[in-house]
């Protein structure tokens, strides 16, 4: 098979090496110059047709490419500062298109205007002061136009937050941390801090390095897919543990590097949940073929924003992928929920824990069981309020926004003493419109659970 | 401005003793002693013409085997489930054979190897060496009218120095580890750390030891040419009445000689944080199992600054040497003077100073302070302004001329679309807005492969195909050139073009295989398309390899002195020029390079034609 190639390779360079002694012979029997005008006359005009030829590709290509193209159908950017990334690409693309098509016409067109001749003679003209002034001032001004909108939405783009911005209110704070060959993601927990941690204390339960003697640890996890709620800044604080990677997130205009030992960070606003994602996509050709993973599903269907490393880390580099969904708040709530029974230290270190956070963590897992009671008879209440009659539905519907409210207390509240008055007064509440046996039970039930459900509970 | 026109001045001084000392020695030249030898005069030459060939032979050499090592990679990427087990004679090891089905696939780590072998290849092997080193040999000397290198010792050493780094660097592709595998910038902890990847145990330290013999060639070489070009000028070659080859030679040696030591130390710091343990590059690293607690403090950032020093003017050494010859070709080619001489002049000034404020352009998603940001997006796009006068002037020099269609001026043309292609896409990724999505994915590989790869490839082969005649005597087949021409040009945007609508899509670079993300893994067809022009464009290549050996002793015969009817002094020495390039005295110069259809009776007048009384120098009526 090689063998044959080398031969085919040998044969065809042969051929061309004979057409060029052809043709070399030629000239020099002719013993004029025709030979080089006529070359002229064909290397002119091939030169145009190869421009008409390659402007209209550029062309047509870009028209069947426009899907794919930044700020274009589905590939416009679903975070707050993305469009203005889509725009300033598309400001550049219609300035350099500009001078692409005139500068690529005016090339090949002198050159087939001013090709050689007979009788003919070049013109002496060495140079214009005024032309090259023009043509310097025009880029320059171009440049100028470029330069002020692009620094504009860069400085507005990776502004940080500010010190008057408050954590968990009005932004989220997570951590990614790039590693040969995968990205572990850390959420804070209910206090909203990230606990410290050091390379030093990497062990192989304890991947990050955190720091057990840190209370802001107890409720850090990390879960597999990276879940954000729609419309909330968030400040990605991006580490690597080993080389360096960079978290890329195509679709929101994020990327930035993870550097071992200098921590960098990266924030944004998701504008766009990964259902609408689907919905869009649904509405273009090249979404809707079979997906390569999933056959019987359409591509649209099983779409997934996607973390990806955006620096050779080595290997594996290609192949460092994590989902990222952005939900609604609702959601978002619903799913910490799940989280927080995941914590690292809970499930990996509590146990044969003896140091000073045990006692926080004890209450940590209290206020996890205040919030699943209360989460429980909200659960409850609602199935009711969904069943009742128009006449109880009043009550019922004002106890859901009590047990709510609660909800939202035991959700997020830290303090052990407000937690457990609120569920104490969301349970009443419940008690007060559930059937009689139900609430018993559960009357009984916080004592207990406790000291005898705390695995169940996490 | 006050320091050129007193160097102007001692030059003429200089210019003058200098030729006279030649004058009397011509007969030393004659039968050279030191050439007596097949090894003086073929290996160990101290001729600048002889080692300006072994600098393009070798760059051609490593030109095909960086050439083919992208062929394979693109095998991977465009036919990833092909079996490939029929490259197991060649490669070995390399390939992975599944033992069930006996189907043969690249393994990432040889393919990452092949990717950052290919790069340094390239760019510091043939677009640096095979580049700058030949022509800047070949012209300075001739084109300033001197009999040859101010040192041809350094000169000779420069040349072994840097075939010595390649036989190192040729050595590591056959370690059992692998060649470097961590990309062509080489940026640590990945490269510093042997336990971060097979490539960067042994062939690390080897591609580390290659290039720092290859600094060392490119400084004995650079202090060289500036030396020579501004020592030993003739008499009457004035600073502006230099072609502007040697201009954009003098100012790619000044860049080389100020960031190359630059980089030196970067790459010294890397092995010692690799042999000596230190860290200068090394911080809170747990890997392979092991927590590196004893090397902190270090920052892998600091690297980046350090390549990127060299590596922003490195673009710019590649790329001015092209501009320089095609600029000549296409003036001489046009029948025209270039068009605004002293505007080509200050923007290859301009560009060369602006090339070292720029480099952190690359590292705007590096974690960089984003205000430190502003400032290189604006150097950044103020270099589009020198560039556009360029491309413009140009265009303006084909514009009015009797244009002569061959090889040569056809890679000009060639080159200066190209650049304008790859030269406009920068301006996406020097503004740091639109980094951020582009960064990293194959629109920076379209970009970079366009404007400074592919153009720069088509400015050496401009060279080559214009300069044939004076290095061996004889031209290069016609035809054959053209259709390699032809089928380079729309070869090349065959690759690269499709590549930019994957990078506006996000797809990054440097990635093995794509199926892992939906999201990048919808462009089979086209990567199929570019890996089919990948290799037929190689194998045009190799088309211009048989054209350039073949024409080496079969070519047509050199009759005329100056076939191209050009105003420069290297076609003023005779056809086959010994050591010392003329025999007599050496040529004085009367007038600037660009006379060409000046006088209607006149299609050009050589630079060594005195002026007629009253005749004011073309040159200094700017």
């Amino acid at each position: 098979m090689t063998f044959l190639f080398i031969i085919i390779a040998v044969l065809v360079a042969v051929f061309f090496v004979q057409i060029g002694k052809a043709r070399e012979l030629a000239s020099a029997i002719r013993e004029d110059n025709s030979e080089e005008y006529e070359n002229n006359n064909f290397q002119a005009a091939f030169g145009m047709v190869f421009m008409v030829g390659f402007l209209v590709i550029c062309v047509v290509s870009f028209i069947y490419y426009i899907p794919y193209i930044l700020g274009w159908g589905p590939n416009t950017a679903a975070s707050k500062h993305g469009p203005s990334v889509d725009y300033m690409f598309n400001i550049t693309l219609f300035f350099t298109a500009i001078v692409f098509f005139a500068c690529q016409f005016l090339l090949f067109y002198f050159g087939w205007k001013f090709r050689g001749r007979k009788g003919v003679r070049a013109i002496y003209w060495s140079h214009d002061e005024r032309l090259e002034m023009v043509w310097m001032l025009i880029p320059a001004i171009v440049m100028t136009f470029l330069v002020v909108g692009g620094l504009r939405a860069w400085n507005t783009a990776m502004a940080d937050v500010t010190d008057k911005e408050v954590i968990g209110k009005d932004y989220i704070e997570i951590e990614a941390t790039g590693m040969q060959f995968a990205w572990m993601i850390r959420y804070p927990g209910r206090d909203n801090k990230l606990g410290t941690k050091h390379f030093t204390k990497i062990t192989g339960t304890n991947p990050l390095g955190q720091d057990w003697t840190d209370e802001k640890n107890i409720d850090d996890f990390q879960p597999s897919d990276i879940v954000l709620p729609v419309g909330k800044k968030v400040r990605v604080r991006i580490t690597s543990r080993d080389v360096l990677h960079n978290f890329y997130l195509p679709q929101f205009r994020v990327k930035m590097d993870a550097v071992p030992g200098m921590p960098t960070y990266f924030v944004f606003t998701p504008t766009v949940t990964s259902d609408s994602m689907r919905s869009r996509y649904k509405k273009f050709d090249h979404w809707n073929i079979p997906d390569k993973k999933d056959e019987t599903k359409k591509r649209y269907e099983v779409f997934e924003y996607e973390l990806a490393c955006a620096e050779l880390c080595g290997r594996g580099h290609y192949s460092m992928r994590r989902v990222l969904k952005i939900v609604t708040e609702e959601e978002y709530e619903n799913w910490l929920d799940e989280q927080e029974k995941t914590s690292h230290y809970m499930a990996n270190v509590f146990e044969k824990d003896n140091s000073p956070i045990k006692q926080k963590a004890n209450d940590f897992k209290k206020l996890l069981v205040n919030k699943e009671k209360v989460k429980d008879a909200l659960g409850k209440v609602v199935a009711l309020a969904a069943k009742a009659s128009p006449t109880e539905s009043d009550k019922l519907n004002n106890a859901v926004t009590e047990l709510k409210a609660a909800l939202k207390i035991t959700r997020k509240t830290l303090n052990l003493q407000e937690s457990e008055n609120a569920t104490a007064k969301a349970l009443s509440v419940a008690a007060a419109v559930l059937p009689s046996e139900n609430t018993e039970e559960k009357d009984k039930a916080p004592q207990d659970s406790v000291k005898t459900e705390p695995k169940k509970a996490i | 401005m006050a320091d050129i026109t007193i160097t102007e001045k001692e030059q003429l001084v200089h210019g003058e003793d200098h030729g006279h000392d030649h004058g009397h020695g011509h007969d030393e030249h004659h039968g050279d002693k030191y050439q007596s030898s097949f090894i003086d005069r073929y290996l160990f030459s101290l001729d600048h013409k002889t080692i300006s060939k072994q600098f393009l032979i070798t760059g051609m050499f490593w030109a095909i085997i960086g050439a083919g090592m992208s062929v394979i990679f693109r095998l991977q990427l465009g036919f990833p489930d092909a079996d490939i087990s029929w490259l197991q004679p060649l490669l070995g090891g390399w390939i992975d054979i599944d033992p069930s089905t006996g189907a043969g696939k690249l393994s990432p780590d040889f393919y990452y190897a092949l990717v950052t072998m290919h790069g340094t290849i390239i760019v510091f092997f043939v677009l640096t060496a095979g580049l700058s080193g030949t022509f800047s040999n070949l012209l300075i000397p001739l084109q300033i009218g001197a009999r040859d290198m101010a040192s041809p010792l350094l000169n000779m050493l420069s040349y072994w120095f840097f075939f010595l780094s390649g036989a190192i660097l040729l050595f590591s592709l056959f370690l059992n580890t692998g060649p470097f595998s961590g990309g062509w910038t080489g940026y640590p902890p990945l490269s510093a750390l042997p336990q971060a990847s097979d490539g960067s145990k042994g062939g690390m330290t080897l591609w580390l030891i290659s290039l720092v013999f290859f600094v060392v060639s490119v400084l004995l070489g650079g202090i060289n040419y500036i030396t020579t070009v501004l020592n030993m000028r003739t008499k009457g070659m004035t600073m502006f009445r230099m072609p502007l080859t040697i201009w954009a030679f003098l100012v790619t040696a000044i860049l080389g000689l100020l960031s190359f030591p630059v980089i030196a130390s970067g790459f010294f710091m890397v092995l010692f944080d690799r042999a000596l343990g230190t860290s200068f590059f090394l911080d809170e690293i747990y890997i392979a199992g092991e927590a590196l607690t004893e090397r902190v403090g270090g920052n892998a950032i600091l690297f980046q600054h350090l390549f990127w020093f060299l590596g922003h003017p490195e673009v710019y050494i590649i790329i001015l040497p092209a501009m320089g010859i095609v600029s000549e070709v296409l003036a001489v080619h046009a029948r025209k003077p270039i068009f605004g001489y002293k505007a080509m002049v200050f923007s290859i000034l301009a560009i060369g100073v602006l090339s070292f404020l720029v480099w952190a352009h690359h590292m705007y998603m590096t974690g960089l302070n984003p205000f430190i940001s502003n400032i290189f997006v604006l150097f950044t796009l103020i270099i589009a302004v020198p560039s556009a006068v360029k491309v413009f002037n140009w265009i303006a020099t084909i514009w009015g001329g009797n244009f002569r269609y061959n090889s040569a001026s056809l890679f000009s043309i060639g080159f200066v679309s190209l650049f304008i292609s790859g030269g406009l896409t920068g301006l996406f990724l020097g503004n740091s807005i639109i980094d951020i999505q582009q960064h990293d994915t194959y629109f920076v590989v379209a970009h970079f492969h366009v404007v400074m790869g592919v153009s720069a490839m088509f400015g050496m082969f401009a060279g080559i195909y214009h300069w044939f005649p004076r290095m061996f005597g004889r031209f290069m087949n016609e035809t054959l050139g053209q259709i390699h021409f032809w089928g380079t040009m729309i070869g090349a945007y065959a690759i690269f073009g499709p590549m930019h609508y994957q990078g506006m899509a996000g797809v990054p670079r440097r990635y093995y295989s794509f199926d892992t993300f939906q999201a990048f893994d919808q462009f089979d067809a086209m990567n199929q398309f570019i890996t089919v022009a990948a290799i037929i464009v190689f194998f045009l290549q190799l088309l211009f390899v048989i054209n350039f050996f073949y024409s080496i002793y079969r070519g047509k015969v050199q009759t005329e002195m100056n076939p191209w009817g050009a105003t420069t002094l290297e076609w003023t020495a005779p056809i086959k020029a010994g050591h010392g390039n003329w025999e007599g005295d050496i040529p004085h110069v009367h007038r600037w390079p660009y006379d060409l259809n000046r006088y209607p009776d006149r299609e050009f007048i050589l630079q060594t034609e005195p002026l007629a009384e009253g005749e004011v120098d073309g040159g200094s009526s700017h």
